[in-house]
């Protein structure tokens, strides 16, 4: 502590409590709103194989804070683990894997609790409500098909999310089922993509403003100049385009025949320089984007009833507001630009006045929705979510969750309403739909094939994965190639749309090599690979849990030869 | 390839029952795989040797180097050493998983070595707690590969300059490949040099631009911003009041002081926003931080040390093919993968001068001060010379004294169109060598 002798001062109403000063570097992300979401949250992992990349995911959500964890895995620690899973010791040698990796997990945190379930998943799943307790469930493969199957289901029946992930030698892959309808408010766009200034659907007070501080600009002395705020300055110049041309200057060209006006004028001003750089992204109409519109006129909008969510609500009074006016409600953000400070804080004020009066139109919609829906007193929606919604309209997101894709043993896959989209990924040297392929057909091969009994140790759910063996490997690596290269033709049949060498030959190729190298690992986890996979899971599960951030919609897969990511809708 | 190839030593651990732990690990290093070149894998005991004799340097123990330390010792490396001059803070807690709250005010390096080594027993970590600038070529000559998991960019620009100059033409063990990850909230990056032969870190530079800084004008007339009040306090209002105490951005009442002077500049302006976590993070230039995305980066990072040493699948890195990663996680999952290039006037790794483009009636001093803002350069204290003449030294002392009556003399008086200038920073191992072109 430095020795100063200045008299402490006064105690402050926001210095930062021990928690604040713990999350610090996570809070300037998600906010204290997304810490509370993520605290009350409980998280089954549902682990199998050597389990790795599942136990990754809970260290990363144990260390911000997640509320609880739990751990379903019936193995026993054998001496493959202790190389692969840093939440084990020697001593952990004989116990339960569940237990032990639930007591080291627990040390990272000690505002986490974790539970450790030993009961075998086939048994536990079949009991009714086992799964209630949990916000969300992460299963790892490899896993007994049949169980996939009904968790699959039971959390389809109670709109659980629930994460599916592979991870196998070099390679790796994450599914995400989500609820039909999942709706982000707080998407964080980038700062730059949120600015709406309305400069070509000014308001009264705005323009007067404008005028004002742009009065005799002619003539103005250079200081003064200066310091003129650039919205000002724009609006300025597009009131003269708009005299000389009777219109207001939209496109392209006009653009830049205002930029050259301020230009002419500018004379080496910082503000002028901003205002010339601005105008291309500024001289926009408002518009409405058409992921907004979707949800404008999805029909849980169009048809409230008294239980129907905040968000829809919300989205109903915004919908009203829009036909009205036909833009949104304003943001009323205003970025730093050269000025004066009361100029500038007269300015802002503007922007915030509005921006509060439309909000407050649509508050009062709300309100008037919730009386004619007979909305019970008690699921009020509060102001602030009606105001953060107002602010954010323009970047809303709407997630039509789907259910999580499962082969049927033995059968040509269906994908569906997605078949055609998929069908072009094919196309797409940048796509890792082939690896998609190859993870399917590893599920194929785990559902139909017995493991020779007894069993290894720490599979006990009883499953074979391709490569478990040097004996079986070349037929493993046939099996799983011949597997996967049959989804390809199924996906291509489907579509309806084939494809010709060499892209055909070309991605056959990658497939075997895909399947080659999955073989290859046996079912073995490298733990590099977990531990980015497991970094990966737990980062999409906060943005789930949180309600915040854009999430993968539904299949993410890396590649860690050529060190690639990728994602895919199925 | 053959300057990352552990020396054969003779294996330690044959596939004997000492290597049960390893079955996950050997399983695929006992096979060959789809990508493998026959040529430089050799299934089975070759790579386990490589892993058991590779020595391995990781630069930071915070929240990369937790986890790539972790990575390391579970990935069959054995010989580590870790160096990082910092000690815990309550707020790495949230992500540096070695270190509990016990542990608050201990060497990161110490803490994070001893953790994982009784973890994962076999695995052997020195930690060495101080700066990088304190160890000589001699020290960094030992290792096959280094590992950067760092946030600051001096850091790294040093030791890109150490390794590039340690390289020797004749000596192929002279070339040390350098992994470097980087974080920011839910973005990263991941790549490998191969100094002198790849794009090095000095080369990249610009893809690291620093953000601009507020006028001094603005902050001392007309602050618009909660963040310039703070700024004012930080910067102005400190040095008027407080000039004989050093400013410690670690202690909570230096932090309280500097608030309570933004908030009342703040009130005198009617600008809202100021707040105590916004002092804070503005002062200390706080990047926000999250345990995924460490381990997303660190976990990469790792994973091409892995293929590097092992060769079990070709590593990003080589030349003429990608070598970096670039990691955008806040909307979806995104990687861009591509090849950066080398700069022929690169000052590190380059021969030839970078072109300077100037405006001869300017002065030395506006020169001087550009060049802290080039993206290309980011020199806080350059020295700036050529041939012939010192125009410019900000150290030492004497020198910069001697010196400073040329900052407000014109760029024509000092110097020739197309005469080549020399820019030195004692913060880095570099001279940066430009050739000066009249605009």
């Amino acid at each position: 502590m430095a020795t100063d002798h200045v008299p402490t001062p006064p105690p402050l109403h926001d210095l930062p409590t021990a928690k604040e000063k713990r999350y610090d570097r996570q809070l300037r992300l998600w906010g204290a709103s997304g810490q509370v979401a993520l605290e009350e949250a409980h998280i089954l992992l549902i682990n199998n194989g050597s389990g790795v990349t599942g136990i990754e995911a809970l260290k990363n959500l144990v260390l911000p804070g997640v509320g609880e964890f739990s751990i379903l895995d019936s193995a026993i620690v054998g001496e493959e683990d202790l190389g692969v899973n840093f939440f084990l010791e020697d001593e952990s040698l004989g116990k339960f894997r569940a237990e032990e990796t639930v007591r080291l997990l627990e040390e990272l945190n000690p505002d986490v609790k974790g539970h450790a379930i030993t009961e075998p998943l086939e048994s536990f799943i079949q009991k009714d409500g086992n799964l209630k307790p949990f916000t969300l469930l992460l299963v790892a493969a490899p896993i007994d098909y049949a169980s996939l199957r009904k968790i699959r289901d039971l959390a389809l029946a109670s709109q659980t999310p629930l994460f599916y992930t592979h991870c196998i030698g070099f390679f790796s892959h994450f599914s995400v089922q989500l609820p039909p309808a999942f709706p982000v408010v707080d998407t964080h766009p980038d700062p730059t993509a949120t600015q709406d200034l309305r400069l070509l659907k000014p308001w009264p007070e705005l323009q007067d403003f404008a005028k004002r501080m742009s009065d005799g600009l002619e003539t103005m002395a250079q200081h003064d100049l200066g310091h003129i705020p650039y919205v000002c300055l724009l609006l300025h110049y597009i009131e003269k385009f708009r005299s000389q041309h009777g219109k207001l200057p939209e496109s392209y060209k006009d653009k830049t025949a205002v930029r050259d006006m301020v230009r002419a004028e500018g004379k080496d001003e910082e503000n002028f320089e901003e205002a010339y750089a601005a105008v291309l992204k500024s001289l926009t109409p408002p518009t409405i984007p058409s992921a907004v519109r979707d949800v404008l006129s999805a029909p849980e909008t169009q048809n409230l009833t008294s239980v129907s969510s905040s968000f829809w609500m919300i989205a109903n009074a915004i919908q009203q507001f829009v036909t009205k006016y036909s833009v949104l409600p304003l943001p009323g953000a205003v970025p730093d630009m050269k000025a004066r400070s009361n100029d500038y804080i007269t300015l802002q004020q503007i922007y915030k006045t509005k921006a509060r009066a439309d909000c407050a139109e649509v508050t009062a919609s709300v309100r008037s929705l919730a009386k004619s829906t007979n909305r019970s007193t008690k699921l009020e929606i509060p102001a602030n979510e009606i105001e953060n919604f107002c602010k954010n309209a323009a970047h809303i997101h709407l997630v039509r969750g789907r259910p999580l894709q499962l082969i049927t043993p033995g059968e040509k896959p269906s994908f569906g309403d997605r078949a055609k989209a998929l069908r072009s990924e094919l196309t797409n040297p940048e796509s890792l739909i082939g690896l998609y392929l190859a993870f399917l057909a590893f599920d194929d091969f785990t559902a139909t094939h017995i493991p020779p009994v007894p069993a290894h140790p720490s599979s006990p759910s009883g499953v074979l994965v391709p490569g478990a063996s040097d004996s079986t490997l070349e037929a493993d690596t046939a099996k799983l190639t011949a597997t996967a290269h049959t989804y390809l033709d199924a996906l291509i049949d489907e579509s309806g749309n084939r494809l010709e060498d060499p892209e055909y030959s070309d991605l056959k190729a990658e497939i075997e090599k895909y399947c080659t190298e999955i073989a290859r690992a046996g079912g073995a986890e490298l733990h590099n690979m977990a531990s980015l996979t497991g970094g990966l899971v737990s980062q999409e599960i906060i943005k789930v849990v949180t309600g915040q951030y854009v999430g993968v919609d539904n299949v993410c897969l890396v590649e860690g030869v050529a060190s690639r990511m990728g994602t895919l809708k199925v | 390839m053959a300057a990352v190839m552990a020396p054969n030593a003779p294996v330690m651990n044959g596939h004997g029952s000492g290597r049960a732990k390893w079955k996950h690990l050997d399983t695929l290093l006992s096979r060959p795989g789809a990508y493998t070149d026959p040529e430089a894998f050799v299934p089975g005991e070759v790579p386990i040797a490589s892993l058991d004799n590779a020595r391995i340097l990781v630069i930071g123990a915070g929240g990369l180097g937790c986890e790539i330390l972790k990575n390391l010792a579970l990935s069959g490396f054995k010989n580590i050493d870790v160096i990082d001059m910092d000690t815990i803070d309550v707020s790495n807690l949230n992500r540096q998983f070695l270190f509990r709250a016990k542990d608050v005010g201990n060497a990161k390096a110490t803490v994070a070595a001893e953790f994982v080594m009784k973890r994962v027993p076999g695995c052997q970590i020195t930690p060495y707690v101080g700066k990088i600038q304190d160890k000589d070529e001699d020290y960094y000559m030992q290792f096959n590969v280094v590992i950067c998991g760092l946030d600051s960019i001096e850091a790294r620009r040093w030791i890109n300059a150490t390794l590039v100059g340690m390289v020797d033409m004749d000596n192929p063990d002279s070339l040390k490949p350098l992994i470097d990850g980087g974080t920011e909230g839910f973005k990263g990056q991941s790549r490998v040099i191969l100094p002198t032969m790849t794009s090095c870190i000095e080369c990249q530079l610009d893809m690291h631009a620093p953000r601009a800084a507020v006028p001094l004008c603005t902050l001392a007339t007309i602050p618009r911003q909660p963040q310039h009040c703070i700024e004012w306090a930080h910067i102005i209002k400190w040095e008027e009041e407080r000039k004989d105490i050093v400013l410690d951005t670690d202690d909570p009442a230096h932090i309280t002081w500097l608030y309570e002077k933004a908030l009342g500049r703040a009130k005198e302006f009617n600008i809202e926003g100021v707040t105590y976590s916004m002092t804070q993070g503005v002062v200390k230039n706080i990047i926000p931080a999250i345990a995924s995305t460490n381990a997303i980066i660190a976990a990469s990072c790792c994973n091409e040390a892995f293929k590097l040493v092992t060769s079990a699948a070709p590593c990003i890195g080589m030349p003429g093919t990608n070598n970096y990663m670039q990691y955008t996680g806040d909307a979806g999952v995104y990687t861009f993968t591509f090849e950066a290039e080398r700069k022929e006037d690169c000052p590190v790794c380059g021969n030839l001068p970078k072109d300077l483009s100037i405006d001869p009636e300017q002065t030395l001093e506006a020169l001087v001060e550009s060049l802290a803002e080039r993206p290309e350069s980011q020199l806080k204290k350059p020295n700036v010379s050529t041939g012939q003449k010192s125009l410019y030294y900000s150290s030492p002392a004497s020198l910069e004294e001697q010196t400073r009556p040329n900052l407000k003399r014109k760029l024509k008086e000092l110097l020739d169109d197309g005469e080549e200038m020399a820019v030195t920073d004692p913060a880095f191992a570099i001279a940066f060598r430009y050739k000066v072109r009249f605009r």
